[in-house]
C-alpha cells in the first residue's frame, strides 16, 4: 500500500530520531516517525531482575524479541554463530519508542575537547582508523546545552577541572549523596583527584512536567516507574506529536530505502504492525536506527545506481564498529556501604580521560549503579570459588559491603570490526540480518589495565580491605554504546556522511545516530547522540526549501 | 547399559510430556538428580540451599519458555552426571554423599568426566549452565519459580519490600 507522501520519514524513534522528528515537525515539515518496537510507559516497569535490558537472561523487556530477530556473529576463529537479542553477542540496543533512552542508566555526558581531536592529539595508531571529527566541541556546544535543557540533565560538574567550557549550567541539581558517594568523594580528594556529581538525564526535582527520582534500585535496564528518567519518549516525541505535523507508527520494520534514477532517495518500504508491506514516500529520509541497524538498512538498500548499498561507494558503511571497553575494580569494605539508595552511580572523575603516560585516550571513572542480587552473584574476587558453600558465604557476607568503580575506555576504531548483511540468514520479515565480525584493538585492553589500577587505588583509599580488577576481553565491541559505522568526515573516500550527517553522494539522505561518531569518547554517548541530532536537524531546517534539499 | 538405554530413549522424546511427573519438562528422576546437583552449587547451611529455594522449579519452568532450546542439553547432561557418578562411585548422583557429589562435579568442571552422554553435550558446558541457572533460580525474582519466600534476599540483607516515595532531600 502507498502512504501519502510527507516531507520527511525517520527510521527509528530513539535518542536521535525522536529529536529530529521534533525539530522538523516544529519547523513545519510533515514527518512520519517509524519505530520497529512498541511504545511502553512507566507502567511497563516490571522490575523483573532476569528480564530487562541490562540483564536479559530471560529475554529483553523492551525488545527486540528472541523469536523474530537474529544476527550472525563471526568469532575470532571464523566460526559463525546465530545469536538472539537476549544473547550478549547480539550487541543489542532496546527496540521501542525512546530506544535506549527508555531504559538506560541515563548518564548525560559531554565529550571533552580532545575527544573530537584524537588523531591530532595522539597521532596515528597502528591497526586503527583513528581520526579527528570534522566538527569540534565548540561547534557542538550549543546543542549539548539544548539537549541538557530540553531533555533534562541533573548533576554538578563545577569541580571537574577537565571539562570544556559550557555556556549554561545544568538545569537541575544532583541527588543528595549516598553512603558510597561520601566515602569515594573523600578518598578521591585525598588522592588529589577531582570528584564531582555525574550529569544524569534524570529529574532530581520536578522538571518538564514530570516529578523527581524516588531513588529506587531498578534503574539501568528498567523503565522508570515514576517517569523521572528523561528520554526522547517522554520529552521530544510527545512535543513532536503535539505539533500535529508528526505521525508516529510503531511496530513498523523498514526493509529498504527506495531510490530514483537520479541518485536521490524517494522514501522507504516497510512492514507495518500487521506485516503488510507499505511504501512511504518522502522528500527526506533520515536513518536513526542505531550503529548496527542503520548500516544494515543502507547495505540492504541496493539498486542499479548503488550496487553496494547507499553511501557505500568506498566501502565505509558498517566499518569501525566500536563501543566501550568497560573496566574498573571491585572493593570490599569493612563496614556496610549499601544504603539501597538508587540509582547508585553518582560520583565520577575525569582525571584519567587523557594524558595517561604512553597511552592513547582513557576513561572516565565512576561508581556503579546498584547491583541487584543476581548481578552480584557474578561478582567475586578470583580466590572465591564459583560454586559451593564458600561462594554462598561470600554472597551473604559481602552484598552490602562491596563498592564498584568502573569506566568506559575510549576505543580505537578498527576498520575490520564491522557490520555487514548476512548473505543467507534473514529475520522474520525476510530481511537479511546483521553479520558482525572483528574484534577490539589491543591498545584498548592496555588502557583498561591502567584504568583498572587507578580504580583499585581509589577503592583502597576509600577503605577497601580487598580489591580486584574488572577487565574487558578482546571480543568485538558494540553493545548499548555501539557507534562508528557510518563515520562523519570531510573526505567522501574515508567517511559516509558530512558534518551535518548528510550522506556524501545522496543529498536527501541523512544518517543521524551514534553511527556517525568518529570516536566514541571515554563516556556514555547518549547526550552526544542527542546533541548531534539537534545540530543536524538545525542544518536540515536551514536547508529546507519546501520540496527537498538544495 | 541401563543408563545409555535411558539416555537414548530420552534423546528421542524431547518435549514436555512427563505424564506421571509433577514437573513441566523434567521426569521425576531427572528432577531429583538436578535438585541434588543444584544443592551442591548452593548448599544448605544456616540458610536454606538451592533445593529448598525451588531452583529446580525455576529451571523446569524456564525449559518451557525462554530456555526451551536447552531441553536436550538438560536431558543429556543429567544422564551424563549419573553416568559419571556410577563410573566413579557406583551409584547415581542423588545417592552419593556430598563429598562424593563434589568430586563428580569437579570432574565435570575440569572436563575429566567420561561417558558417552558427554559426546552429546560437554560436561564442562553443562556444568557451567547449571551453575548460572542455579544462581538465577536462587538469587533471581521469585516470580520465576525460584527464590522461595525471597530466601536469598533475606540472607544477603536486601531490604524487601523496598521503600516507596522516600523523601530524598
Amino acid at each position: 500500500m502507498t502512504q501519502n507522501k510527507v516531507n520527511a520519514v525517520i527510521v527509528g524513534a530513539g535518542a536521535a530520531g525522536g529529536i529530529v522528528a521534533k525539530e522538523l515537525a516544529e519547523a513545519g515539515l510533515t514527518v512520519v516517525l517509524l519505530e520497529r518496537g512498541k511504545w511502553y510507559t512507566a507502567y511497563d516497569c516490571r522490575k523483573d531482575d532476569l528480564r530487562n535490558q541490562r540483564t536479559s537472561l530471560l529475554g529483553c523487556a523492551f525488545g527486540p524479541d528472541d523469536d523474530r530477530y537474529r544476527r550472525v556473529l563471526v568469532d575470532a576463529s571464523g566460526q559463525e554463530h546465530l545469536v538472539a537479542p537476549s544473547d550478549g553477542a547480539y550487541n543489542n540496543n532496546a527496540a521501542c519508542v525512546g530506544g535506549g533512552t527508555f531504559s538506560y542508566g541515563a548518564m548525560g555526558w559531554r565529550f571533552l575537547e580532545k575527544d573530537f581531536r584524537m588523531r591530532s592529539t595522539y597521532g596515528a595508531v597502528d591497526g586503527s582508523t583513528l581520526d579527528d571529527w570534522p566538527i569540534t566541541y565548540q561547534d557542538l556546544e550549543p546543542y549539548y546545552t539544548k539537549a541538557e535543557w530540553e531533555i533534562g540533565v541533573s548533576g554538578d560538574d563545577t569541580n571537574n577541572i577537565f571539562k570544556a567550557a559550557r555556556s549554561k549550567p545544568l538545569p537541575m541539581p544532583p541527588l543528595p549523596p549516598s553512603r558510597e558517594h561520601v566515602l569515594l568523594k573523600a578518598a578521591a580528594e585525598r588522592l588529589h583527584l577531582h570528584p564531582f556529581d555525574i550529569p544524569m538525564l534524570r529529574n532530581t526535582v520536578p522538571y518538564n512536567g514530570r516529578g523527581g527520582c524516588m531513588r529506587c534500585r531498578w534503574c539501568v535496564g528498567f523503565a522508570c516507574e515514576v517517569d523521572a528518567k528523561c528520554g526522547t519518549h517522554n520529552t521530544v516525541i510527545p512535543r513532536a506529536l503535539a505539533t500535529g505535523n508528526c505521525t508516529l507508527r510503531t511496530e513498523c520494520v523498514v526493509r529498504k530505502i527506495a531510490t530514483d534514477d537520479h541518485g536521490r532517495v524517494t522514501g522507504v518500504e516497510y512492514f507495518d504492525e500487521r506485516g503488510r508491506l507499505q511504501e512511504q514516500a518522502a522528500d527526506l529520509v533520515v536513518v536513526s536506527a542505531s550503529a548496527t541497524e542503520s548500516p544494515r538498512l543502507l547495505l540492504n538498500s541496493k539498486s542499479r545506481l548503488f550496487p553496494n548499498g547507499l553511501g557505500n561507494r568506498y566501502d565505509w558503511v558498517g566499518r569501525n564498529l566500536m563501543g566501550h571497553a568497560y573496566c574498573g575494580a571491585y572493593g570490599l569494605m569493612e563496614s556496610e556501604t549499601y544504603d539501597d539508595l538508587g540509582p547508585g552511580a553518582s560520583i565520577a572523575i575525569c582525571d584519567f580521560n587523557h594524558g595517561n603516560p604512553g597511552l592513547v585516550g582513557g576513561a572516565m571513572l565512576c561508581n556503579e549503579f546498584i547491583r541487584l542480587p543476581i548481578q552480584f552473584a557474578a561478582i567475586a574476587p578470583p580466590d572465591v570459588p564459583r560454586w559451593g558453600a564458600a561462594r554462598k558465604d561470600f554472597m551473604r557476607n559481602h552484598f552490602r559491603r562491596c563498592v564498584a568503580v568502573q569506566g568506559p575506555v575510549q576505543e580505537m576504531p578498527v576498520f575490520e570490526a564491522r557490520v555487514q548483511v548476512d548473505p543467507r540468514v534473514t529475520d522474520d520479515w525476510g530481511i537479511p540480518v546483521v553479520r558482525l565480525s572483528g574484534s577490539r584493538h589491543p591498545q584498548d585492553l592496555e588502557v583498561a589495565r591502567y584504568i583498572s589500577s587507578k580504580a583499585e587505588a581509589w577503592l583502597k583509599e576509600a577503605g577497601a580491605t580487598k580489591t580486584w580488577p574488572k577487565l574487558p576481553g578482546k571480543v568485538l565491541s558494540g553493545g548499548q554504546h555501539q557507534a562508528g559505522t557510518c563515520r562523519m568526515g570531510n573526505d567522501p573516500k574515508t567517511s559516509v556522511v558530512n558534518r551535518y550527517c548528510q550522506v556524501h553522494d545522496v543529498p536527501n539522505l541523512h544518517v543521524i545516530d551514534a553511527s556517525v561518531h568518529v570516536t566514541n569518547g571515554g563516556f556514555n554517548p547518549a547526550l552526544t547522540v542527542m546533541a548531534i541530532a539537534y545540530m543536524a536537524s538545525a542544518q536540515m531546517v536551514k536547508d529546507w526549501k519546501g520540496t527537498g534539499m538544495r | 547399559m541401563q543408563i545409555s538405554a535411558a539416555a537414548a530413549a530420552a534423546g528421542t522424546m524431547v518435549g514436555c510430556k512427563g505424564s506421571l511427573s509433577p514437573w513441566r519438562c523434567l521426569t521425576r528422576d531427572e528432577a531429583a538428580t538436578l535438585e541434588a546437583l543444584c544443592e551442591r552449587i548452593i548448599p544448605t547451611d544456616q540458610d536454606p540451599g538451592a533445593a529448598w529455594a525451588g531452583v529446580v522449579m525455576y529451571i523446569d519452568r524456564q525449559l518451557t519458555g525462554p530456555y526451551r532450546k536447552l531441553r536436550k542439553t538438560y536431558r543429556w547432561g543429567i544422564a551424563g552426571t549419573n553416568q559419571t557418578s556410577r563410573e566413579m562411585f557406583g551409584s547415581p548422583f542423588a545417592a552419593l554423599t556430598p563429598p562424593q557429589q563434589d568430586s563428580v562435579l569437579q570432574a565435570m568442571d575440569s572436563g575429566k568426566s567420561h561417558g558417552d552422554c558427554w559426546n552429546q553435550v560437554s560436561a564442562k558446558s553443562f556444568f557451567d549452565l547449571v551453575v548460572s541457572h542455579t544462581m538465577q533460580g536462587y538469587y533471581g525474582d521469585p516470580r520465576h519459580g525460584g527464590n522461595r519466600e525471597k530466601v536469598s534476599w533475606k540472607m544477603i540483607g536486601l531490604p524487601y519490600p523496598p521503600v516507596r516515595g522516600r523523601v530524598t532531600r
